[in-house]
């Protein structure tokens, strides 16, 4: 083997080590990975307990329920689960039903989640107003796929979505 | 078959070959990015949810495209460099950090001033946002370890192990939002099949990342030139060259 071709393997095999350590190394960490838990892992009591959590989900359609003030009460459901959560503070613009959201605060002791910060999540689909329009009714203009179960629970994108 | 990858990989050679081509790189950066910015400002129709805020993925798309494929084509330098010793691939690895650290730059702050009237917030620790953050710092790592040597050859060659062991990144950076739940949405237009934003929006944003790409490669070039110019300043051709611009009145 010649010196350039023993740099040649010894480069794959720094790529290749590298890789695989971050495969590994990623692979426990998926939980912590992470940015927020789903209604799925809620109902399988995955996330934690009376701490605070990052809950992600749709905003159930027919759900949002506007109280006094700055409270309002909705469901949030990922593709296989719900839960209601209630919130009193300040909306993003993007908040409104069918919409993807983040709610950050904690699950009480009756099952509902009382959030101190929402955040929207919005899609990756950009269209005119005029083709929004059109599709109104269409299938798959909020899609619940990207709000994953931590353990990889059943959440697959073909399960019915609640939220729709 | 190496004959040409030889021959380009000569410094005298390259450096003409830069100087003749990389005005046209110029030329079509600024084609290619006027029209994506007057498409995108003006003539694409504003979003059905986000209204005219949307407009800031003409910037955003393009500097973040640029600072994984800029990371790619470093690490690509830098193994050519580790592996044929080649003193020309080591310009390219030092000349490409500071453009591609800038595109990055630019892809977080849009990213942040687009997060805080979509989102609500300007920052948040998931994964897309952490993963690009680190790639900022690879950058950032590769610059600082090249000024921190004496010798060029010796930074250089520690440039290019930073950069190849930081390519494991790039798809750690592509796929977070695949593989993790995050609260930056999935990708658009890289989806197989049917990108997920309207024609006339896709036209702009495209010719924006050709651009940015054009723009890219022009600076890279003529950074690599200066760079050459400077390790070989003892040499002949450089000399020769001085005299050739001396005769013809440019210097």
């Amino acid at each position: 083997m010649t010196k350039r071709q023993s740099r040649m393997v010894w480069v794959g095999v720094l790529l290749g080590g590298v890789a695989l350590a971050a495969v590994l190394g990623f692979k426990a960490l998926r939980e912590n990975m992470m940015y927020f838990y789903t209604p799925t892992d809620l109902a399988a009591n995955d996330a934690p307990r009376n701490a605070r959590v990052r809950l992600g989900g749709l905003v159930e359609r027919g759900s949002l329920v506007r109280g006094e003030g700055l409270l309002v009460t909705f469901t949030l459901a990922d593709c296989a689960q719900k839960v209601s959560v209630r919130y009193e503070g300040i909306l993003p613009d993007l908040f409104r039903e069918g919409q993807g959201i983040v709610a950050t605060g904690a699950l009480g002791d009756d099952g509902a989640f009382t959030a101190d910060e929402v955040l929207a999540k919005h899609d990756e689909n950009y269209m005119p107003p005029e083709l929004a329009e059109g599709l109104k009714s269409a299938d798959g203009r909020h899609n619940c796929a990207p709000f994953k179960s931590v353990n990889g629970n059943l959440a697959s994108a073909d399960a019915p979505a609640l939220a729709r | 078959m190496w004959t040409w990858f030889h021959r380009l990989a000569s410094p005298p050679t390259f450096y003409r070959l830069a100087d003749r081509y990389s005005p046209w790189l110029a030329v079509l950066s600024l084609l290619l990015i006027g029209y994506g910015l007057v498409g995108g400002l003006w003539l694409a129709p504003p979003d059905y949810q986000q209204g005219d805020a949307f407009r800031i993925i003409y910037v955003h798309v393009p500097a973040a495209w640029l600072s994984l494929s800029g990371y790619v084509a470093m690490a690509a330098a830098a193994a050519v460099a580790i592996i044929w010793r080649i003193k020309l691939a080591e310009c390219v690895v030092v000349a490409i950090a500071p453009v591609g650290a800038s595109f990055t730059a630019l892809a977080l702050i849009t990213g942040m001033l687009w997060g805080k009237p979509m989102w609500g917030k300007y920052w948040v620790w998931d994964a897309r946002l952490t993963s690009e953050l680190v790639l900022l710092f690879l950058y950032l790592g590769v610059l600082g370890l090249n000024r921190a040597f004496e010798d060029p050859r010796a930074g250089a060659r520690a440039c290019g192990l930073l950069a190849l062991v930081g390519v494991v990144n790039v798809p750690i950076v592509h796929y977070s939002v695949e593989w993790w739940n995050s609260l930056h949405q999935g990708s658009t237009v890289s989806r197989i099949g049917k990108p997920a934003i309207a024609a006339s929006m896709l036209w702009p944003l495209l010719s924006m990342t050709f651009g940015c790409m054009a723009f890219f490669g022009w600076a890279v070039l003529r950074r690599v030139q200066n760079d050459v110019l400077l390790r070989e300043r003892r040499s002949t051709w450089v000399a020769a060259l001085l005299g050739e611009r001396k005769a013809a009145g440019h210097v």
